[in-house]
């Protein structure tokens, strides 16, 4: 298709969509090669929301950076809470007490939900339907009402802490979560009947913005990008951290690699979240959310660590190097949408652009996190 | 003033259907916000006014005391003819629409062509306005904007075709008068020919797509085109787009109450009929048009290319065939009657 469209016509120009465009979320440019509709090539440029967070963690100290962690993905803020809260104790040595562990599941969880449902709104937002992202956030309200009792915060989480998390539950925290799954139970076939069967949803999305295995390999895209392609990578089975190898809950894969399976993947994903939370909920321990001897100033022994979790969006991790002072001597962030994205320019090559955008809306880019 | 009087009539008829297309546009804004609200379980609208009634004034007052910017770079003349090329016709369009038995402006024996000729214009008006704004969004939607309406004027056109067959007439009040009750609705009216609910189908559709309503809503897209052929109109230049998409969304359900709904006339013979039978139907369809919008995601342009050519165009073709068999077949079964 790209070919037919070089020789055959010369009138190529460029369309800029963003760094303002109500498709991107964000400040994301993307620089199109256009043939009339069609993409020619696609270039996305980085670089307007940068605000060196790799540097600001080697200026500050271990503790310190945290609430630079929910400030990358801020949909998702808690699992990078969790990606750095386990970097910094496994160089210092802090042992998590068990319930601590629970809690930062059941909230990561519940993060990875919201996170999803608002991908789902705003993806549907992107194809054109305005009303689901309504429903989607109705049902996220109620999670951040629930994170919010417990963390103190909306949005940008700063729940964990080295050694376990800031704050344990309150009593209405594990009845409302119940109430909320089941809630949720009954308005994922909802969702389902309203987006995923409808055929103009179908039209859209099925065979269109084909993602091989290769290409995710390729680029390292990870997460539901990935498990769209048929790559059956989850770090919470793969490389199984937390208390995660305690529940029962299988990875969404599917083989079509195109927009519906990532769709697709993302529901699921939601339904398995809930079993996780469930699971966790009943099983909650007691015990001190805490760990008992953390020194209010970390100094890690000198050495490199690394450590990742799987986020909403796909494999985060964290790589500290410790020179044994109270900084790190050197902090990279490996984000997951960053890896996601870089395989647009690939992908959308000789698409249209609606199909293009709503590829776009599939990877679920959150650009704070691209470009740290 | 005696000697005056159709002129005086049709000043009249002017300003009233000016207001009433303003109108229109105001209050189906505040319309679309309730309805939509109320699907998306918010409210809509309820600061300005008992039930946000006044906020069409609040929006009106801030249409038109804000700047109309023109951008450098555009080209002056069709930046500026251009929304006015979308409004006008649909008003004029509102000139052979029939309210009730008397209340026309002009009755005319080709009324239904004249509709049609002025929405052609309408479509202009979306081009200029988008090649005139030097923007390249502007210009991807007017370009979709030709696209969709050319493709769906034909099957529109030859449903239109259809009822001429079988109405004999393009008269649209002869049309509704020929439809006394609800039996004898045209989209009821099987005798004709057995398709005449797909026909209704066929020109409902068609009437979305001609006014850039959703689930065709290419030419506004907002996720891909930001605001499409307006991205670069302010205050009431935008305003005028907007007021002509309105306008032209209640001339097009008028149409379909006129031709298929038997337009003023009551559905049962001992309630008379009358222009409150034509407007309860005209803004029934209009809550259905809003209804799919907030329903449905929208189409791509091949979707809806497809749509058109591939089912709708044979489909009103078939119509077609049908109706003329029929209309020859019918005097010849049941003798000349």
């Amino acid at each position: 298709m790209i070919d037919l469209a070089l020789s055959q016509n010369k009138e190529i120009f460029v369309l800029n969509l963003g760094p303002q465009h109500p498709a991107t979320h964000g400040v994301l440019r993307v620089k199109l090669l256009m043939d009339g509709e069609y993409i020619v090539s696609a270039e996305p440029v980085l670089g307007y929301i940068h605000r060196m967070h790799e540097k600001m963690g080697e200026n500050r100290t271990w503790a310190q950076f945290m609430p630079n962690t929910g400030r990358l993905d801020y949909l998702g803020a808690l699992s990078y809470n969790h990606g750095y809260a386990r970097v910094v104790e496994r160089a210092a040595g802090i042992e998590v007490p068990e319930r601590a562990e629970y809690l930062r599941v059941i909230t990561v969880e519940l993060n990875r939900i919201a996170s999803h449902l608002l991908w789902f709104g705003a993806f549907v937002l992107d194809l054109g339907g305005f009303t689901p992202l309504l429903y989607a956030f109705d049902d996220r309200e109620m999670i951040l009402d629930l994170l919010e009792s417990v963390t103190g915060a909306r949005l940008t989480f700063c729940y964990f802490r080295f050694g376990g998390v800031y704050n344990d539950i309150d009593d209405n925290f594990v009845p409302g979560t119940r109430a909320f799954i089941k809630r949720l139970r009954k308005r994922m076939p909802e969702y389902h009947n309203l987006v995923t069967k409808n055929i103009i949803i179908i039209k859209r999305l099925r065979d269109v913005g084909p993602i091989s295995a290769g290409m995710c390999r390729r680029y390292g895209a990870t997460g539901p990008v990935a498990r769209g392609s048929g790559i059956n990578y989850d770090v919470r089975k793969n490389e199984p951290y937390s208390v995660y190898p305690e529940f029962d809950f299988d990875i969404p894969v599917y083989e079509d690699g195109d927009s519906m399976a990532r769709y697709m993947v993302r529901m699921d994903e939601i339904e398995q979240s809930m079993r996780i939370v469930e699971q966790a909920l009943d099983r909650l321990p007691d015990g001190p959310v805490m760990a008992e001897k953390v020194p209010k100033i970390i100094k890690p022994k000198p050495g490199d660590y690394y450590s990742v979790v799987e986020a909403a969006r796909g494999t985060f991790g964290v790589r500290v190097v410790s020179d044994g002072t109270n900084t790190p001597y050197r902090l990279k962030l490996r984000s997951p949408t960053f890896s996601n994205l870089s395989l647009y320019g690939e992908a959308a090559r000789g698409m249209l652009l609606a199909d293009a955008l709503a590829l776009m809306g599939s990877l679920d880019l959150v650009i704070p996190e691209i470009d740290r | 003033m005696n000697a005056h009087p159709e002129i005086l009539r049709l000043l009249a008829f002017l300003a009233g259907l000016i207001i009433f297309a303003a109108l229109n546009a105001a209050y189906l804004v505040w319309l679309e916000r309730k309805v939509c609200g109320h699907i998306q379980r918010r409210i809509g609208p309820k600061e300005v006014g008992p039930f946000g009634l006044l906020q069409p004034l609040a929006d009106g007052i801030k249409l038109m005391t804000k700047q109309v910017l023109v951008p450098p770079q555009v080209d002056p003349v069709l930046f500026r003819l251009a929304p006015a090329l979308v409004l006008i016709p649909a008003i004029m369009s509102f000139v052979v629409i029939p309210f009730s038995a008397n209340l026309v402006a002009r009755e005319i024996n080709i009324g239904l062509l004249l509709v049609f000729a002025f929405a052609s214009v309408n479509v202009l008006g979306l081009l200029l306005g988008g090649w005139g704004s030097a923007n390249k969004y502007a210009v991807i939607s007017a370009a979709r904007c030709v696209s969709q309406n050319v493709a769906y004027e034909i099957p529109m056109l030859i449903t239109v075709i259809t009822m001429v067959m079988i109405t004999g007439t393009m008269n649209l009040n002869e049309i509704v008068l020929q439809q006394p009750d609800i039996s004898q609705w045209y989209v009821f009216r099987f005798t004709a020919s057995p398709l005449m609910p797909v026909a209704f189908l066929v020109f409902f559709i068609c009437s979305l797509a001609e006014t850039n309503r959703a689930p065709f809503d290419l030419g506004e897209a907002e996720s891909e085109l930001i605001a499409g052929f307006h991205t670069e109109y302010s205050g009431m230049g935008f305003g005028l787009f907007f007021m002509g998409e309105y306008a032209n969304i209640v001339i097009g359900a008028s149409l379909a109450t006129v031709l298929f709904l038997g337009g003023w006339q009551s559905p049962v013979s001992f309630i008379p009929g009358g222009w409150w039978w034509f407007l309860a139907k005209v803004y029934f369809l209009i809550f259905t048009i809003m209804w799919i919008r907030w329903t449905y995601p929208r189409t791509t342009l091949w979707g809806l290319l497809n749509l058109s050519w591939k089912v709708l165009i044979p489909i009103s073709l078939l119509n077609l065939l049908v109706t003329g068999g029929m209309l020859k077949l019918m005097p010849l079964i049941f003798g000349a009657g």
